[in-house]
Order: structure tokens, then sequence, then C-alpha cells
């Protein structure tokens, strides 16, 4: 999952001065009403009161315990809860720096408020902060857009590096798709008339900044269902740890020997198994599954979507752009019978010169690679250029006494007609074929004589078929929608892989087949940037808008792609699915980590009531107290050591739902059984040396 | 273990497996919603019922009416239990003369006999009338089995209906359960256990000579019951022989068919199945260990071919066994090895031609060491907890087998219709954490597992988990609770242990060796076997209420297939792991301490 974009905001994960900082916040987030948001940290927060309180004890000389045993639980139980702040701080803190990143783009500027939308119209100025929807600003040239808006009037280069990283200036213009404009973005050349779309707080980068800064991060409903199964396990431990006081109190009356087990003990049995490993990265998780969005450029709207973006069944594509390069090109030259390949080339090369369209250059450029035909002067033999009009459907030119033209089959049918001449049926077959495949020919005339037929293709991009496949491993659905006859929409749909193709798309037909899908209970993912995609983007699950696309647009949709890139969906998926696989899987190396602490802490807790326990011992740890000890320093660094790994995500692969549930579950269930009974071990054998067993 | 020993449980899984498939099948007709060959067979019957009962067969209940229902039946149930049972001594068929069951025993054995648990803190063939057994114990060993397959059904359901606001009816579901599958089966299965000489009657007790006779030491008494002494201060005894014994007799067959098919375990007499009355021969033995897995077993496949996929059914008795056959094996080879302490003296506890071998105390010379071991095993795993040999006896390591069995919250195969929908919450779980590891919100069977669904399963999974433990601390802190425990040390532990845990999962065998019928364990036990009981079904009613009233979502490569051996092996994880976790700590203290002490 690599973007190869370029970002100005980017900010490393272990930067000097976030860490600096989510150290001071960790002390911050002690608060216990910050606490009590997470049920298994709450247990440990109380459990650190009550062994301080016990320390505090035993500092007047009635400790159950020794003073500095229990002072050393105290130190690691509070790092624990520490750790884990560390980790959300260190999540927020990446958002935080964007954040101040982009609010340093925002700054008030005095704008120059219109009367009526004419350049000429009179000017009052006045802060951008006071700027309403409805209100028309005239922007030029260096000046920073004061606010979101729509054009009206006019066009310009703009600079949008400041939301998008992208330092290319884009086109905004009024009409069409490419008239919406965003606050904070700077005119570089010429002047717009902008309609204002949005008060101040509620603009765009209003809205990105908070969501970056996890101001409006609610927990998503995946992140409710597992902090419920993470309380019940909770729960359950508290209730077997809390019990076992009255029964080691009763069995050592029973044995007759021993002490009962302390409460520091009980305690650090109990934050040893609740999975604190989980709880308290599952915040962080969350955060920076959002961050990993924003640095692929996507700005989501809610951690709803980046959740709900993992789910989906079924990824609608637009094909130009998505799954073909933007335009079609020409792959092959078939002449008429009697004409030479390179008398068709060569004619096709002198009709496309003067034809700057990317299917004209095309032409242009196989000839020269087929024939080694250079590109010539038009001036050259008084050539005189005839543009594509509607009216006639074909492009040419004339060179002294040569009148060549290209045209779609119909037009040239036609233009040869005119002319008292007819198409030579074996061309027309040939036309036919190439469109039978999915291809687009032109023919092209040089006076009334058919030359031949150019075949122009959709080129599908490279890589974008293995990609397909490997959303299909994922039980992803692949539907490619185009404006195309379903013909030529099934031979690329079959080029590229995909699972299935809407052809002759209309918004409307767009937005009854999202229906359809999600009827059948399937979550649909689509992109888009038009005007007329804002139904269909309203009606889908996941809904990536282009940046470059309209302000409907973008408010209908739940994400936003700064890079304006269709393939982006993709990524986006990927990202969903990572964030809750790295749940999942911390949740399950979290669980299977206890199996270990109870062979570290059972024989040490009743090793006084009943000494034969201590062949649990299997780690062979010094003492009973360095035994739970080492535990308890276990549990805690092991959340600074995945620290890493939460924030970057485990890494995803493209494989069936089995294939990636064994490889999980092989690397965190038994890597979570064996990686304590080591790490344990390693700790007993440091505090030994310390001489604090 | 002995060759004997591994081929005794091989055979055993051999019969169960051949007849899973046919039986689950029936009851799958007999429980389908559309008229088939079953239901028309007994329609007549049951369209009866319903016209005297005043049930609209065609009525459908949200899980709410549903759970409603069945609280209030087996309420009624309850109290006509008690009511029998206090009432006996001016009611017919009560030819010993037995006086009133005391309030605190007869409130336990009703609640215990409603929820499935049969645990029996009196002794069968000295407290009850021959009408308090047939009319209140064998009723309620039906309809509380019946009640589990209601719910169970109830909670399929709520896989198998889309965007539904109901889960059936309780009544057809409580009759056809009866009707079609505990009736026909018990009538086969009394026929075959009176056969092998199991009683049939209602004669008064019989004297007989005994064959030896033996002689006992008694204490003279006084008329307030103090020992009288003598001048000496001695206490005053007098020789007694003992020529003639009392045969019990009764309605037994009948009770013990249902007591074994409804995962009951009640036993007529007090030893249970041990006694010569209620399981006399080895065949007897072998059939009643039959009949506790042929239901819950079954019911796998039903469950199978009731969700449309029968792999699904088969899955969840592969996680069924895959627990059940390593601890079933454990807990043979562990009575097999005998006791550490003989080792050294002169005692041979090798198996022969002439004995068992192994540690035979508290065993059925007639079944041996495996017979009782896999007895042991089979009545754990279900929620049985019907006997033929004392558990108490056991090796350290052979109780805890059926201990930790029970802990495991009665999934494994389980009580009849319980046990499969307890496996099912703990399958809920394990898709969620497997669908967490694989990138997709997690299904199951076709429906996504969310919040709700979460918290139910998680309430079903924690309420028998947190009863132990909580009546367990209860009952060490208290005077009263510790008076009944007749050993010291680990062992007594285990007793308390044993006694909380099998009320709180609803299995009903007695480790033995604990004082139970006292007015404190009474109460504590039958709030444990209430509380669990009702509290887990209701929670996967209100989850099976939840999951009817979602879409199903097809299948598609990204769903994590529920078939397979990684998902069984899983969820077989999931259970031990919760169950391990949980009960550890306390297991160390009572059996795994006097393990480790033994071996030493």
């Amino acid at each position: 999952m690599t973007t190869t974009h370029t970002h100005v905001h980017t900010v490393r994960t272990f930067d000097r001065a976030l860490i600096l900082k989510a150290v001071a916040d960790s002390f911050r987030k002690l608060s216990p009403r910050l606490q009590f948001r997470n049920p298994v940290m709450f247990v440990v927060f109380v459990c650190s009161v009550l062994t301080t309180l016990l320390w505090v004890q035993a500092l007047t000389g009635h400790g159950e315990a020794p003073t500095s045993f229990i002072f050393w639980v105290t130190i690691w139980l509070w790092f624990t809860l520490l750790f884990a702040n560390f980790a959300e701080a260190l999540a927020e803190g990446r958002g935080k720096a964007q954040a101040a990143a982009l609010r340093s783009s925002r700054k008030d500027v005095i704008a120059k408020r219109l009367s009526s939308p004419h350049r000429e119209a009179s000017v009052t100025f006045t802060p951008s902060s006071e700027l309403r929807i409805g209100h028309l600003v005239l922007v030029e040239a260096g000046e920073q857009m004061p606010g979101d808006g729509e054009v009206v009037v006019g066009a310009a280069s703009v600079d949008e590096s400041a939301i998008t990283g992208e330092s290319a200036p884009v086109i905004r213009e009024s009409g069409g798709d490419r008239s919406a404009v965003t606050g904070g973005t700077r005119v570089l050349s010429d002047w717009l008339v902008v309609r204002i779309t949005a008060n101040p707080g509620e603009s765009f980068l209003d809205r990105m900044i908070a969501m970056v800064e996890g101001a409006s991060r609610r927990k998503t409903p995946n992140e409710i269902a597992l902090t419920i199964l993470l309380a019940k396990f909770t729960l359950i431990f508290l209730l077997a740890c809390a019990t076992l006081l009255p029964y080691s109190i009763y069995s050592a009356q029973a044995a007759g020997s021993g002490r009962p087990i302390t409460i520091t003990v009980l305690v650090a049995l109990l934050v040893c198994l609740i999975p604190t490993t989980i709880g308290a990265l599952l915040s962080a998780i969350g955060i920076a599954g959002m961050d990993r969005m924003i640095r692929a450029n996507v700005i989501a709207t809610s951690g709803r979507a980046v959740e709900a973006a993992g789910d989906v069944d079924v990824l609608l594509l637009d094909k130009t752009g998505t799954i073909t390069l933007g335009n079609r090109q020409a792959v092959a030259f078939l002449p008429a019978p009697g004409v030479e390949e390179s008398i068709l080339a060569d004619a096709a090369q002198l009709a496309s010169l003067a034809d700057e369209t990317p299917e004209g250059r095309s032409i242009v450029v196989l000839a020269k690679e087929r024939f080694g035909l250079r590109e010539r002067q038009l001036e050259e033999g008084h050539a005189e250029f005839v543009p594509f009009t509607a009216q006639t459907r074909m492009s040419g030119v004339n060179i002294g006494e040569r009148v060549i033209r290209k045209g779609a089959l119909d037009a040239v049918e036609r233009y040869l007609e005119a002319n008292g001449s007819h198409l030579p049926p074996l061309v027309k077959h040939m036309a036919e074929d190439i469109a039978r495949r999915g291809a687009t020919p032109l023919i092209v005339t040089e006076g009334s004589t058919a030359l031949g037929v150019i075949e122009l293709k959709d080129i599908v991009k490279g890589g974008i078929r293995e990609r397909f496949a490997e959303m299909r491993r994922m039980g992803i659905k692949t539907v490619m929608i185009t404006g195309d006859n379903p013909l030529t929409a099934a031979a690329i749909a079959a080029e590229a892989g995909v699972d299935d193709f809407l052809a002759e798309a209309t918004p409307e037909a767009k937005l009854k087949l999202i229906r359809k899908i999600q009827a059948e209970n399937r979550l649909v993912a689509m992109c888009g940037d038009g005007t007329n995609d804002a139904p269909a983007l309203a009606q889908a699950d996941v809904a990536v808008a282009m940046n470059t696309g309209t302000q409907a647009a973008k408010e209908a949709g739940n994400m936003v792609d700064l890079d304006s890139n269709p393939t982006k969906l993709i990524e986006v998926v990927e990202i969903g699915k990572q964030m809750l696989i790295t749940r999942g899987s911390l949740t399950t190396f979290s669980i299977s980590n206890d199996i270990a602490k109870y062979f570290a802490i059972i024989p040490a807790a009743f090793a006084t009531t009943y000494p034969a326990l201590n062949a649990l011992n299997v780690m062979k740890l010094a003492t009973p107290q360095s035994a739970i000890l080492s535990a308890v320093i276990f549990n805690a660094l092991i959340i600074i050591f995945l620290i890493p790994l939460a924030l970057k995500g485990v890494k995803y692969r493209a494989l069936g739902a089995g294939a990636l549930l064994r490889r999980n579950l092989l690397v965190y269930g038994l890597g979570g059984i064996a990686v304590p009974f080591i790490g344990i071990k390693l700790i007993d054998m440091l505090l030994v040396l310390c001489g604090l067993a | 273990m002995t060759t004997f020993d591994f081929f005794q449980v091989v055979l055993y899984l051999a019969v169960l497996l051949v007849l899973i498939k046919p039986v689950g099948s029936y009851m799958a007709l007999a429980f389908a919603e559309t008229p088939n060959r079953v239901t028309r067979f007994g329609g007549g019957v049951e369209r009866l019922l319903y016209r005297i009962a005043g049930v609209r067969a065609d009525e459908q209940m949200g899980w709410r009416r549903y759970a409603i229902a069945m609280l209030l039946f087996n309420m009624v149930g309850m109290l006509a239990v008690y009511a029998l049972q206090r009432a006996q001594q001016w009611l017919p068929l009560n030819p010993q003369h037995f006086a009133a069951v005391t309030p605190d025993s007869a409130i336990n054995t009703a609640i215990s006999f409603i929820t499935n648990t049969n645990w029996q803190g009196y002794g069968g063939e000295n407290t009850m009338s021959y009408l308090t057994q047939m009319l209140g114990l064998a009723v309620q060993n039906f309809l509380s089995a019946a009640t589990g397959i209601a719910v169970l059904l109830a909670v399929v359901r709520g896989f198998t209906r889309r965007s539904a606001d109901s889960v059936g009816n309780f009544w057809v579901d409580m009759t056809r359960s009866t009707l079609y599958v505990l009736v026909p089966f018990s009538l086969l299965m009394s026929l075959l256990l009176v056969s092998q000489g199991v009683v049939q009657n209602f004669s008064a007790y019989v004297d007989v000579p005994v064959a030896q006779v033996t002689s006992m030491t008694e204490t003279v008494k006084d008329a307030a019951g103090n020992p009288l002494k003598d001048a000496a201060g001695h206490d005053v005894t007098h020789e007694s022989k003992v020529t003639t014994q009392t045969l019990p007799m009764g309605p037994a067959a009948s009770q013990i068919a249902i007591k074994q098919l409804g995962t009951n375990g009640g036993g007529f007499f007090n030893t249970n199945s041990a006694h010569p009355y209620e399981n006399p021969t080895p065949f007897s033995n072998f059939l009643e260990m039959l009949a506790i897995f042929l239901i819950p077993g079954g019911l796998c496949y039903t469950f199978g071919s009731m969700v449309g996929d029968r792999r699904q059914g088969w899955a969840i008795l592969a996680t069924m066994l895959l627990i059940f056959i390593p601890l079933a094996y454990c807990a043979i080879g562990a009575e097999q090895a005998g006791n550490p302490a003989l080792h050294g003296l002169a005692v041979d506890q090798h198996a022969s031609a002439l004995q068992a071998g192994g540690n035979m105390e508290g065993k059925e010379t007639r079944f041996g060491i495996a017979a009782s071991g896999l007895f042991a095993t089979i009545t754990t795993a279900a929620s049985c907890g019907a006997v033929n040999a004392m558990h108490d006896s056991m090796t350290p390591l052979g109780g805890l087998v059926p201990m930790w069995l029970i802990q495991l919250g009665e999934v494994v195969f389980g009580g009849v219709g319980s046990g499969l929908y307890g496996m099912l919450a703990f399958a809920v779980v394990a898709v969620f954490i497997a669908g967490l590891m694989v990138g997709r919100t997690p299904e199951y069977l076709g429906k996504k597992i969310e919040a709700h669904e979460m918290k139910m399963a998680s309430l079903a999974v924690l309420v028998p988990c947190a009863l132990v433990v909580i009546c367990t601390a209860i009952a060490v802190m208290t005077p009263a609770g510790v008076a009944g425990v007749s050993n010291p040390g680990a062992h007594g532990f285990s007793q308390m242990l044993y006694a909380v845990s099998s009320a709180s999962n609803n299995n009903g065998s007695a480790f033995g060796g604990l004082s139970a019928n006292t007015p404190f364990w009474n109460v504590l036990l039958s709030v444990c076997m209430y509380l669990s009981r009702f509290l887990l079904a209701i929670a996967m009613l209100a989850m099976a209420g939840s999951l009817a009233a979602k879409r199903h979502v097809p299948a598609s490569a990204g769903t994590l297939p529920t078939h397979t051996p990684l998902f069984v092996t899983l969820l077989a994880c999931v259970v031990i792991v919760v169950g391990a976790l949980t009960f550890l700590p306390a297991l160390a203290l009572g059996p795994i301490a006097e393990f480790l002490m033994s071996v030493r």
C-alpha cells in the first residue's frame, strides 16, 4: 500500500517533538474521567490506586507484603496506564500536527464581496469569517480563496496544494464538474467570481481539521462490539481474581499451612489477565486507521465510513481513468484490399497531424512506430486542416489535391455516397468486426476511395487485472461502469478481468444498480466526481468523491480523495480491512498471553499454601516475587512494543478469509502463547541480575 | 490405559455417530414448519392437544413473548413439584408413607428439576413417594428437556428467518419436542432398560434376609437423642445384628429413560446409575451412556439441516468431539493409572483377567474403569449429571476432568437443546474474533454479528462463570457452607467448587462427600440453578430476536467459512480458553494442588 503522491503536510510517526508531546499527554490522560471511558484500562487505574494505597500502608509498617515489592508492582501498574495513554496520545498527536498544518492555511482574509455576479459589480471588503452561504466574492490572481464555493463566472488556475498536497495547479471554471473551489487554496492566474457554499466553521477545511484531530471521533459499531467482548473478559477475570481471596483464605486454613494470597498479588494477577494489551491500543488503532486514510490523501467523514470500507462487497469502478487509461489509442492499421498498409498509415498520420485529441496523437505515434513515418509540418504543401464537427463527424486534411478524411463508419459511408462512391463491403465488414471486439473503427478515405480502417482501443491499465484478481480473492466483486455500448463494455470487462459491467450507464442506471445490490444486503463502494454522481454517491455505503469534483459530489460522499484518483477505492478498502485485522489480531494476542502469565503467577501466588504447585513454574522463575513482577513488567512493556504495530497496522494480504485467518491465528494466536514465556523469563533473569528478585 | 479401555470408547463413539444422522434428520422433520410424514403421523394428537390447551398453533411470538411463556410455564412447573413434595403424605402412591419434604429441600428439588439440573439434595428411595417421582419429577424431566429444545429452536430460527419479528411459538415447540421426540424415545428406552432388569412397579419396598449376617455397634441414645453415658463416662453401646435388608421398588425404568435421554440425571434411587435396579448390566450402562449424547448429538445434525447447511451441524459436532475425546481418555487414563499413594505398597493396581485394576474406589465392579470413567466424562460433558460411580472417589486428575467439563459451560454436547445454544453463543464469540482477524464485520450463518449479539453472547458465557466463582466464594466464607465438607484441604475445596459448578451449569451431578441437604446449600444452589438456566435462555432468546430481524448476508469469498477444520479448532480453543482462564486459579487450589501433591 504505497502512495506515490506528494504530501506537503505529512508527519512522521515517530517524530521527536511528537513523542515528547505524547509523553506529556500520557500524564494528562491519567484523569479518571478519561480513564472511565475504557473499561479495561479503568480497572487498571483502580488497581494502581489500590496498590499505591497498599504501598503507603506498607510504609507505615503494616504492609501485607514487603514494601519494595508493593512499590515495584505499583510503579509498573502506573506504567501500564501511561503506556496505554502514550499510544493514544501518539496516534492523536500525528493528527493534531496535521490539523495544525491545515489550520495555518486557513487564515482569515479580507474578501472582495460582490453585489452581483459580475466582475465589475461593486465591491465591499468583508472578512472571510463573516461570509455566509450565497455571498458572492471576487478572487483574483495571488489571492487566497476566502471559503468553499462554486465558480459562477470566470476560469483560473488554482494552487490546491494546501489541501491536496499536489503542487501542480488545477483549472477551475464556471459550469461543469470543475466549478468547486475550496477555502485556503490560492488563485495563481486570472480571476473567479465565486458563490460561497459553506458558512464559516462548516467548510471542507474545517471538517478536515475536525476529522484529523479526532474531535468528531465516535466509537464505531465494531469498536463498540469489541469493547463489549473485552469488558466481558475483564469482568470474568475480575470475578475470578476477587473470589480467589476467599478461596485462598479457606485453602490456607484447610491445608493448615501458608498465608493467604496478598491483595498486591491478586491485583497483579488481575491486571495481567485482563486484556490490557488490546485495551490499551484499541483507540490508537482506530485513530491510526483514520490517519492512514489521511496519508493516502483520503479524508473520511467518519470512522464508521472507514470501517464500512473493510466490509465492502461490491466495488463500482468507472471505466475511464480507473480501469483504462484516459483515452482510446490506435493499435492497428487494417488496409482495404489492394492498399499497402504503409499507404494507409501515411494517410492516417496526415489526417491526424493537426488532431490534438489523445486519439489523434496516438494515430500519429502508431504510424511513426510502425513505419518510421515522421511528423511533418502542416504548412508543407499548403495543407488545410479540416476539424471535426458535429455535422460531418469527420476530420482530415486537404493537401493540394489530396483530400484525406477519417471518421466513424456511418459518417464515412454517408460521405462516400454523397461523393458518388460507396464503402467496399470488405472494409465495412472489417470495421464491424473491430466494433464487435469492443474497439472503435475509424475509416480513412482519400478522395472517394476507402484506404482502410484504424483500430482504436481502450488500453487497460497495467496491473489492474491482478488487482481485480486480488479483490476476488478477498471476496469483493468488481463492477465496471461505462457509457460504452454493451459490446464494447463486454470486451473491455473481459480484458480487465472485472466480474461484471454496467454499459450505457446513466446516473439513474447507476443509482438503480446500487439499490439492487444493497437489496441483496451487500455493501457497495463507488467513486464519483460529477454533480450527476451525487445521488449514487449518497446511496452507496462507501462513497469516495474526487476532490476535483463538484461541491454536490463532495457533500454526497463520505470520503474525499484529495488526489482525485479513482483507483484509490481499492486502497480505501484495504485500509478498512487492515484496521479490523489489527484489532482482531491484537485481541487474540492479548488473550493468548494469559496462558504464560498463569504459569508465572499461580505457583507464585499459592507457593506458601501448596508448595507442590511450584511444579507449574515451568519457566523456573527465581522467586515468587520476581515471577509476579516479571509478569506485570512484561504486561506493561508489551504495550510499548506493540505501539508501532497498532499505528502502522497489521500487514494486509489479499488472501481468502480461511487462509488469512489461519495465518493470523498462527502469528498472533500461537505467537501470543509463546512470546510471553520468553519475555517473562528474560525479565526475570534481568531482575535477578539487578538484585530485585 | 488398557486396549480394552481404548476400544470401549471407540465402540461407544462409533455407535453414537451411526445414530446421529437418523436421529437428527428425524428431529428435523419433527420440528419442520412444513407438514411432512412425521408431523402428519402425529398431527391428530398434536391438534387435539392444542384444542384442549387453547393454543393457536399458527400464532407467532416475538422473542419477549416467547421468553415470558417459557418463564411462566416453568414457574407453574416449579410450584407443582413443590406442592407435590409438601403434600405427598396425604396423596396416594406412597406405600412407604414418606413425610412431606422440608421446605428448603422441596424448593431446591423443584428448581433443580425445572432447570434440567436435577441436582439431588435428597435420597430418592427414602424421601419421595411414587406419585412425587412420577407426577412431579418424571414430568419435569420431560418438560425441562423440551424447554431446552424449544429455546434452541427459537435460536435457530433467529438464524434462518429474515427480517422477521418472531422466533416461533413456544407452545408448539414444547408440544412437538415432547410428543415427537422425548416420549417415543423414552418409551423405547424404558423397554430396553426393563429388559435388562430395571424395576418398574408400584410395590412397597421388600425386606429380604441378607446372605451374610453382619453386626454393628450402636451408641444407645436417650429420648432427647443424646448418647447415654455409663458410670465411667463412656458411651453406652450395644451390638446389633443386621439380618434383613430393604430393597426399594418403584416405577424406575420409565423415569430413568427420560433421565438419560433428557440429560436430566436425577436418579430414581439415591446412588443413581450405580444402583443395580437403575443400571443393572454393562449393556444397560452402554444404553444409558448412549442415551445421554443421543439427542444433544442429533440436534447438531438437526441444526445443520434447519439452517440449510449440514456442514455447519457437523462442524459443531466435531468441535464437541474435539474437546470430549481427549478428556474422556484423560479421565479413563488417570483412573486406570490408579492411586499413587498405593504405589509403594503391596497393592496390585494393574489390570488383569481377574480385576479391572486402577482406582476402583467408588466404582461398581460390573462396570470397571473404562465404563465408569467414560460415564463420568459423558454425564458431565452433557449436562446430564447421572452417575454410575462416585466422582469424589476418582483420582485428582480423573475428578478434574468432570469438574472442568462442567465449568466449560455445558456446551460439549451439554443439555438437550441448551448445550447447542450455549455452543452457539461461543460460536458467535469465535466468529467475532475470527471476523476481525480477516478484516470483515463478522457474520455467522449469514447474519451479521454486531454489538447486540455480542452483548447477549457475552452474557450467556458470563452468567455461569460468574455464578460459579461468586457462589463458591460465598460457600467458603460461610460456616454453613464449610460445614458440609467431608474432607480437609484441597479435596474439601474441590467438593464445594464441584457442587456450585454443577448447579451453576445445570449439570446436577454431585462430587459426593458434600452434605448439601442443608438450608444453606439448598438455597445457594437453587439460586445458582435458576439464574443460570433462565438468564442464559433469555439472553439467547434476545439474541435470536435480534438475529431474526436482520437481513441475510449472502456468502462470498471474503466470508469466513464456519464449517472448516480451522473454524472447528478455533471454536474449541475459545471454549477451552474461556473455561481454562476463568477457572484455572480455582482449580489450582483444588484438584491440581491435590494431583501435584499426590505425585510428589
